[in-house]
């Protein structure tokens, strides 16, 4: 049986090219045959000093995990991009207002995904693409807030992202943002938890190498909110981030936090010039 | 009946006589196993979707038993050889007796 599996590994390998196991799927994303996505880029922007090219977590997921993304049918996300559409057009709140009657159709915010989160200038503060929402609810449509993590924020960023998908992300980082960038960054090197692992160990050092049986990727949040095939559902930026500190054993930081809202920051800023790829499929 | 229960089906509209053409289906569906507990202990009660079946112009294509290990959201690939233009209806049939249909016709070009 050993002999036979390595057989059929050589056969693949001598196929596909691939120069071992670890590396990165070479492959490419075009969605439905027609949406062209950026899932690698030769060079990385020079303030990420770790990576000298980008990848897109697809890379790192089996060929049929792949295959999920390129139709828009068998991805599974799809089915919170519809179920948001449908809150979209329904009004909530003491406004009597629903997403529509400010935006129209939801592709008015396409190109909102690429640039979050951004610096909110009225308020003061960096703002993710749920705090934005939020905002929405609770001072235009006089509705409550909903939970970060809740469905039907979750589907709501899903398709906010769905309408931006191709469009390379942009987060700013100057400015305003540069403050939280730093404190994202200097969160990115350190080493949390019993098991002394910082986000670079994992994401930048091994990235392409297998941590017991999981394909590290680079860690990139592009193709955020994730359709996880291991707990079949969408899972929000903060909750991934949530997983990847409590793995190191740490007390993790919550779901919109300043904390990983500067991560948050951070992370986006290594992916810029990757395609939006949210509502994508992983493992 | 369970919530957000929305069938769907992808099927070519069109297709040369004889041949074979690849169908695909996704039901959203919670599939709750009956093998969980909430957080009080009490078991959540089992509800799945417990049969799926597709038939073209009245002539059975495939017919499916769907168990509980099933995870959510079902999907179904698989092929079919069609020979004349018709219909394809497809019958999923819940644990609390709700029945979803979708249909979806195909011509022979």
């Amino acid at each position: 049986m050993k002999i036979r599996t390595l057989a059929g590994s050589v056969a693949l390998v001598a196929l596909t090219g691939m120069a071992t196991w670890a590396d990165p799927a070479e492959d490419k994303l075009v969605i439905n045959g027609e949406i062209e996505m950026i899932t690698h880029t030769e060079k990385a922007p020079d303030y990420i000093e770790g990576l000298s090219e980008q990848y897109s977590g697809w890379h790192f997921r089996d060929a049929d995990t792949r295959d999920m993304e390129r139709d828009d049918f068998d991805n599974p996300g799809m089915l919170a991009v519809d179920a948001a559409k449908e809150v979209w057009n329904t009004a909530d709140g003491t406004e009597g207002k629903s997403c529509a009657s400010c935006h129209g159709e939801p592709e008015s915010l396409r190109g909102v995904r690429a640039v979050m989160p951004k610096f909110n200038e009225a308020k003061g503060e960096m703002y993710t693409l749920e705090m934005y929402i939020n905002d929405c609810r609770t001072e235009r449509m006089g509705a409550e807030a909903w939970g970060w993590n809740d469905a039907d924020m979750v589907n709501m960023t899903a398709l906010i992202s769905y309408v931006s998908r191709g469009i390379p992300m942009n987060v700013a980082i100057d400015g305003p943002a540069a403050p939280y960038w730093e404190k994202g960054k200097e969160m990115y090197y350190t080493r949390y938890g019993q098991l002394e692992l910082s986000c670079a160990n994992c994401h930048e050092d091994n990235y392409g190498n297998y941590i017991r049986a999981d394909h590290l990727s680079q860690g990139q949040i592009n193709g955020f909110p994730t359709y996880r095939l291991k707990n079949a559902r969408l899972n929000s930026i903060h909750s991934r981030f949530k997983g990847c500190i409590r793995d190191t054993r740490a007390e993790t930081f919550k779901e919109g936090s300043p904390e990983f809202i500067a991560l948050e920051v951070y992370v986006a800023s290594r992916g810029n010039g990757l395609s939006v790829e949210g509502p994508s499929v992983r493992n | 009946m369970a919530d957000n229960v929305k069938p769907r089906v992808k099927v070519p509209s069109k297709a040369s006589a004889g041949e074979v053409v690849t169908i695909k289906t996704l039901i959203s569906h919670p599939m709750e196993s009956g093998q969980r507990k909430d957080k009080d202990g009490n078991i959540i009660p089992r509800s799945i979707i417990n049969r799926f079946t597709c038939d073209f112009n009245g002539q059975n294509v495939i017919d499916v038993t769907l168990e509980p290990a099933i995870s959510t959201n079902p999907y179904f690939e698989f092929e079919a050889r069609v020979d004349q233009s018709g219909e394809f209806k497809f019958t999923w049939y819940d644990d609390d007796g709700s029945v979803y249909e979708e249909t979806k016709s195909i011509e022979i070009a």
